[in-house]
C-alpha cells in the first residue's frame, strides 16, 4: 500500500508504548529509522490492521491521548492509511485526539445511577473541576449499577491506574482530585484501586443450589487449583467424552438461548458454525456489556474467570475453532486483570494452547479491550472493532456463522450464555432444562441490589421480594435502555412471558423506579444514550436519535400533541428502517413510558 | 475483454403483486427496475458496493420484521415485495424529513421531487433542530468540499479507498450525528494523500463535493444547467484512452465527468483527465 504521511513524529514515550506492544520495527519500511541499507532494497510490510485498537490503547494508556505523531507512527508500523486510523481513533469515547490531562474522571449519569442521586455527584464534580470535557466527562453506564452512583477515574501511566468510586458521594468526590501516586514500574497491566469484594455484588453468595453464581465470592478467582477443587474443568472432561457433535447435541437439547439480548438458540448457532466448510472458524465471546443497567457479565468475569475460560474452550471444541477472542469493554479494568491472569495461568498449566489436557485440542484466547462504544457489542460491529475498523455493524445477510470475523465462520456468544454450558454438561441437558438458571441485574430503588440467579419461571414480584424494594415502586425497566417499562409485577421472567407483556428480558436488566424518580429526565437520559452511542452509519438512527431527544426536551417543558405524533413517527421509522438493533430499539423505552406510564399525559 | 460468466439462473419475485423474472444474485432494486418501479435512492452508486446507509430505498418484504433496503438486499425466489405499502412510504417520508432537516439538499437531484411525492415536512422538527451546517472547505483550486450538504453516504470514501482509487485520503471520522468525512486530523486536502483524481466528486450524490468552477458559479448565481451541453470524447493525455464528458456552458468547460458504463474505467479518471481541461 502506497501511504502518504504528513511527517509528524511521535514522542519518545509514545514510540516506547507502541514498540512495547509491537516490538521494535524491522526496517524503515515499517516505521524504523531510514538507513543506507533501506534505500537499496524494498521490503514488504505486512499489514496488521487488527493491531490498531491495541496500539491506540497502548498510547492512550501510557500518555492519556493520541497525538498526530503517535497515530502516524502506528500507521507506519501497521501499514494503515492515516485517514482511516484517525476515523477509528475518533470512534471511541475513551480515546482523545486532543491533549488532555493524564487523569480523566468518568462520572456515570446513566439510569441506575440517576435513580440513586448521580445528579448531585455530577454537580459537585462540575463545581470542583469545571465544565465537562477534559479532566472529567459524563459517562454512560459503567456496569457498576449495584453500587450506584458510580464513577471511574482512568489515569495514564506505567502502569495505568483505574480508580473505582462506587458508591460515589458528593463528599468523596472532592477527594477524587488526589490520585494515588502512580508507580513507575514496567508492568503494563492496569492497577485497580477502590474495588469492593466480589460478594458485594451477589446478595445470594453462598446460598445452596446456585449454578452460575456458586463460586462467586466463595472461591478465590485467582486460583486455578481452587477452581478445579470447586468443580472446575469437569465440564470440559465431559465434553471430551461426548465429542464435538455430542456437545452440540446436549446444548441443542438443553434449549439454551442467547443471554446477550437476542435470545437466539445457542445450539443452532453452534451447529451451523461447526458445519461450515470454510476455515478457520473463530469464536468471539461478547463481553462488551454496555446496555445500561447490565453488570452480570462483569460479576462472572471478576468472580469466576476460569469458568469463562473453560466455557470458551468447550465452545471452541464443539465448533472447531482454534482461536477465540474475548472482547471486553474498556471500562472493566478489574475484569480485564482477572481474565488476563486466568488466561495466562490456564495456558501455563496446559488448559489453553496446544494439546489441551492431552486430548489433541488446540485452542487459545486473545483478550481484546473495547474503548467506550456500546455499539461494539452488536455481533457484527464487534468483528469490525477487532479487525481494526470502525465499530460499525455490517449488514446481514451474510450472518456471522457464514462470514464473521475476518470473513470466516464465527460463533459469537455472550458471557452468560457461555458459562451456562458448564452446568449443561455437568448435569446433562435434561436436568439442566428442568431448572434452567437466569441471571438478573437488579438495581435502582431496591434494598439489596446485585446479580440474582433465579430459575426460569419466577415472577418479577418474586425477584423483587428477594431484593426488597425501597419507596413506592412506580415501574420497572426490563431489559435496559433498549427494553421497556412495565408495571405488572406478576409477569413471569421468561422470554415468552415478557414478550407477551410487550417487554423483553434483554440482557436481564431489572431497574426499579420509585415515585421519587423524575421519569422525564430518565427518558431524556435514555434518548441521550442512544444519540451518543449511534454509530452514525444509517440515517434513521443517526438523525432519528437526535430528533427524539430534541422532542423529549420540548415535551418535558410543554406537552404538545404534534411532538407526540412526531416521536411516534420517528420511533417507528427507527424501528423499521435502521440497520441494526441499536436504532431498532432506540424508541422502545420511550414508547412504553408514554403508553404505559402516561408520562406526557 | 469481458470474461464470460456462467449463465445465471433466473428466479421469480413478486413486486407489488406482479411477478418478474431476474437473474439470481440481483438486488430487489434490480427487480424493481424490471417491474418498472421507481424507488428513490441516495447512497446507492452504480459503480460501488451498496453501503445501504441512507435507507430511502426501503421496501416491505413479506414476513420480514423490518423493512429491507432495496439497493442491497438480494432478491430471493418467491420473495414478495411491497414497494408502495403504507409502512414503506411512511419510513421513506420520515427518512427524507430527517435528512432534509439536517442537511442542505438544495443541490441533490430529485430531493425536492421526492419531498413532494412523499409529503415530507422537514420543518416539523422546529427551528432549533440540529443540522450539519458548516462553512465549505475551499483548500485547493480544483474541487470544494461543502459538508453542510453531506448525507454521509460513504461513496466518496469507498471511491477514494479500496473500491477504486486506493489512495485513502479521506475516511469517516467521529461517531453518531457528529460523523464527518475527514482527512487525518482534519488536515487540508493539499496536505493529505489526495491525488485530485476527482473520483469522489464523480460519485457524490448531493453536490457536497463539486468542481471549484461549479462552486464559484453557483455562488455567483451563474450556474445554469439548462445552458450546458455535454460532449463525450477521449482523453488525449495518455494511451489509456478514458472517456471524458465535458460539460460546457458559455463556451467554457465547467466540469468533467466520465461515463459510468465504460467497462474499464467505470467513471474513474486521473487528475489530468478530470481537471487538466485548461488546455483543451
Ligand atoms: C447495540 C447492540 C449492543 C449489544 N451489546 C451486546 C453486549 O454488550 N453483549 C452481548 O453479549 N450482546 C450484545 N448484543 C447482542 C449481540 O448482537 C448478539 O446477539 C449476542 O452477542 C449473541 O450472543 P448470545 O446468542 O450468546 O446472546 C448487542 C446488540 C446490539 C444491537
Ligand atoms: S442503527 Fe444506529 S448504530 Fe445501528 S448501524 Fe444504524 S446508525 Fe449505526
Ligand atoms: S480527489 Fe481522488 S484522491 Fe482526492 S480525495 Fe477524492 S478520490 Fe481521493
Ligand atoms: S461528501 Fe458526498 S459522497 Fe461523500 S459522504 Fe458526503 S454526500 Fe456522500
Ligand atoms: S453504573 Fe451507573 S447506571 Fe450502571
Ligand atoms: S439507496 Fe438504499 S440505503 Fe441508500
Amino acid at each position: 500500500m502506497d501511504l502518504r504521511f504528513r511527517g509528524a513524529e511521535p514522542s519518545e514515550e509514545e514510540r516506547a508504548a507502541i514498540d512495547a506492544l509491537l516490538g521494535p520495527p524491522a526496517s524503515a519500511w515499517d516505521g524504523g529509522a531510514r538507513t543506507e541499507q533501506d534505500l537499496r532494497f524494498a521490503a514488504r510490510a505486512e499489514a496488521a490492521r487488527d493491531q490498531l485498537l491495541p496500539a491506540l490503547h497502548a498510547v492512550n494508556d501510557r500518555v492519556g491521548w493520541i497525538s498526530e505523531g503517535a497515530l502516524e507512527y502506528i500507521c507506519r508500523r501497521l501499514t494503515i492509511p492515516p485517514a482511516e486510523a484517525y476515523g477509528v481513533a475518533t470512534f471511541y469515547a475513551l480515546f482523545s485526539v486532543q491533549p488532555r490531562p493524564k487523569r480523566v474522571l468518568h462520572v456515570c449519569t446513566d439510569l441506575a445511577c440517576q435513580a440513586k442521586g448521580a445528579e448531585s455527584v455530577r454537580r459537585r464534580v462540575e463545581d470542583h473541576f469545571g465544565p465537562a470535557g477534559t479532566s472529567w466527562q459524563e459517562s454512560p453506564c459503567l456496569g457498576m449499577c449495584e453500587r450506584a452512583p458510580a464513577a471511574l477515574a482512568l489515569e495514564a501511566g506505567t502502569p495505568p491506574v483505574a480508580q473505582v468510586y462506587a458508591p460515589a458521594t458528593p463528599e468523596t468526590i472532592t477527594t477524587m482530585a488526589e490520585a494515588p501516586p502512580n508507580s513507575n514500574g514496567s508492568t503494563p497491566s492496569v492497577k485497580v484501586t477502590g474495588e469492593t469484594p466480589e460478594r458485594a455484588a451477589v446478595p445470594q453468595t453462598g446460598q445452596d443450589g446456585l449454578l452460575l453464581l456458586r463460586r462467586i465470592g466463595t472461591v478465590d478467582p485467582a486460583s486455578l487449583d481452587d477452581y478445579r477443587a470447586a468443580g472446575g474443568y469437569t465440564a470440559l472432561r465431559r465434553a471430551f467424552e461426548l465429542g464435538p457433535a455430542g456437545v452440540i447435541r446436549e446444548v441443542l437439547e438443553s434449549g439454551l438461548v442467547g443471554r446477550g439480548g437476542a435470545a437466539f438458540p445457542t445450539g443452532r448457532k453452534w451447529d451451523a458454525t461447526a458445519r461450515q466448510p470454510d476455515h478457520p472458524h473463530y469464536l468471539v465471546c461478547n463481553a462488551d456489556e454496555s446496555e445500561p443497567g447490565t453488570f452480570k457479565d462483569r460479576v462472572i468475569m471478576e468472580g469466576d474467570p476460569y469458568a469463562l475460560v473453560e466455557a470458551m474452550t468447550i465452545a471452541a471444541y464443539a465448533t472447531g475453532c482454534a482461536k477465540g477472542y474475548l472482547y471486553i469493554r474498556g471500562e472493566y479494568p478489574r475484569a480485564v486483570a482477572r481474565l488476563q491472569h486466568a488466561i495466562a495461568t490456564a495456558r501455563a498449566r496446559g488448559l489453553l494452547g496446544d494439546d489441551i489436557l492431552g486430548k489433541g485440542l488446540s485452542f487459545d484466547i486473545e483478550l481484546r479491550r473495547g474503548a467506550g462504544a456500546y455499539i461494539c457489542g452488536e455481533e457484527t460491529a464487534i468483528f469490525n472493532s477487532i479487525e481494526g475498523q470502525r465499530g460499525e455493524p455490517r449488514s446481514k445477510p451474510p450472518f456471522p456463522v457464514e462470514k464473521g470475523l475476518f470473513g470466516k465462520p464465527t460463533v459469537v456468544n455472550n458471557v452468560e450464555t457461555l458459562v451456562n454450558v458448564l452446568p449443561i454438561l455437568e448435569r446433562g441437558a435434561q436436568a439442566y432444562a428442568a431448572a434452567e438458571p437466569k441471571l438478573f441485574c437488579v438495581s435502582g430503588a431496591v434494598e439489596r441490589p446485585g446479580v440474582y440467579e433465579l430459575t426460569f419461571g419466577a415472577t418479577l414480584r418474586e425477584l423483587l421480594d428477594l431484593s426488597g424494594t425501597t419507596g413506592t415502586t412506580r415501574a420497572v425497566l426490563l431489559g435496559g435502555a433498549a427494553g421497556a417499562f412495565v408495571t405488572d409485577l406478576d409477569i413471569p421472567l421468561t422470554f415468552e412471558g415478557t414478550r407477551a407483556a410487550g417487554a423483553t428480558l434483554g440482557s436481564g436488566v431489572v431497574l426499579v423506579i420509585d415515585d421519587g424518580v423524575d421519569l422525564k429526565s430518565l427518558l431524556l437520559r435514555i434518548a441521550e444514550f442512544f444519540r451518543d452511542e449511534s454509530c452514525g452509519q444509517c440515517v434513521p438512527c443517526r438523525v432519528g436519535t437526535v430528533r427524539q431527544e430534541e422532542a423529549l426536551h420540548r415535551l418535558s417543558r410543554r406537552v404538545d400533541d404534534d411532538d407526540l405524533v412526531l416521536l411516534r413517527e420517528v420511533g417507528q421509522t427507527m424501528r423499521d428502517a435502521s440497520i441494526c438493533g441499536l436504532g431498532q430499539t432506540a424508541w422502545n423505552a420511550v414508547e412504553s413510558a408514554i403508553d404505559r406510564l402516561g408520562v406526557f399525559r | 475483454m469481458i470474461p464470460l460468466q456462467p449463465p445465471r439462473r433466473l428466479i421469480d419475485v413478486e413486486i407489488d403483486g406482479e411477478t418478474v423474472r431476474v437473474p439470481e444474485g440481483s438486488t430487489i432494486l434490480d427487480a424493481c427496475a424490471v417491474a418498472g418501479k421507481d424507488i428513490p435512492t441516495l447512497c446507492y452508486g452504480d459503480t460501488l458496493t451498496p453501503k445501504n446507509a441512507c435507507r430511502v430505498c426501503v421496501v416491505e418484504v413479506e414476513g420480514a420484521r423490518t423493512l429491507a433496503p432495496a439497493c442491497s438486499r438480494k432478491a430471493e425466489k418467491g420473495m414478495k415485495v411491497g414497494t408502495d405499502t403504507e409502512r414503506a412510504r411512511q419510513s421513506r417520508k420520515v427518512v427524507l424529513e430527517l435528512l432534509a432537516s439536517s442537511v442542505d439538499l438544495s443541490t441533490t437531484p430529485r430531493a425536492a421531487e421526492w419531498t413532494k411525492e412523499y409529503d415530507a415536512d422537514p420543518a416539523r422538527f422546529g427551528d432549533d433542530a440540529a443540522t450539519v451546517e458548516q462553512p465549505a472547505k475551499v483548500d485547493n483550486e480544483l474541487y470544494v468540499r461543502d459538508y453542510s450538504k453531506c448525507i454521509m453516504c460513504y461513496k466518496c470514501v469507498d471511491a477514494c479507498g479500496d473500491q477504486w482509487q486506493n489512495t485513502f485520503a479521506i475516511g469517516v471520522a467521529g461517531r453518531g450525528f457528529d460523523t464527518t468525512i475527514s482527512t487525518e486530523f482534519d488536515a487540508p486536502l493539499t496536505d493529505s494523500a489526495c491525488v485530485y483524481c476527482g473520483n469522489c466528486v464523480e460519485v457524490c450524490p448531493t453536490g457536497a463535493l463539486s468542481f471549484k468552477s461549479e462552486f464559484d458559479m453557483r455562488a455567483e448565481g451563474t450556474w445554469d444547467e439548462s445552458k450546458q451541453t455535454e460532449t463525450t470524447t477521449i482523453c488525449s493525455y495518455c494511451g489509456v484512452g478514458c472517456n471524458l464528458t465535458l460539460h460546457v456552458q458559455d463556451n467554457k468547460i465547467v466540469k468533467v465527468t466520465s461515463p459510468h458504463d465504460n467497462p474499464v474505467t467505470k467513471g474513474n479518471l486521473c487528475v489530468k483527465g478530470r481537471f487538466g481541461y485548461g488546455y483543451v
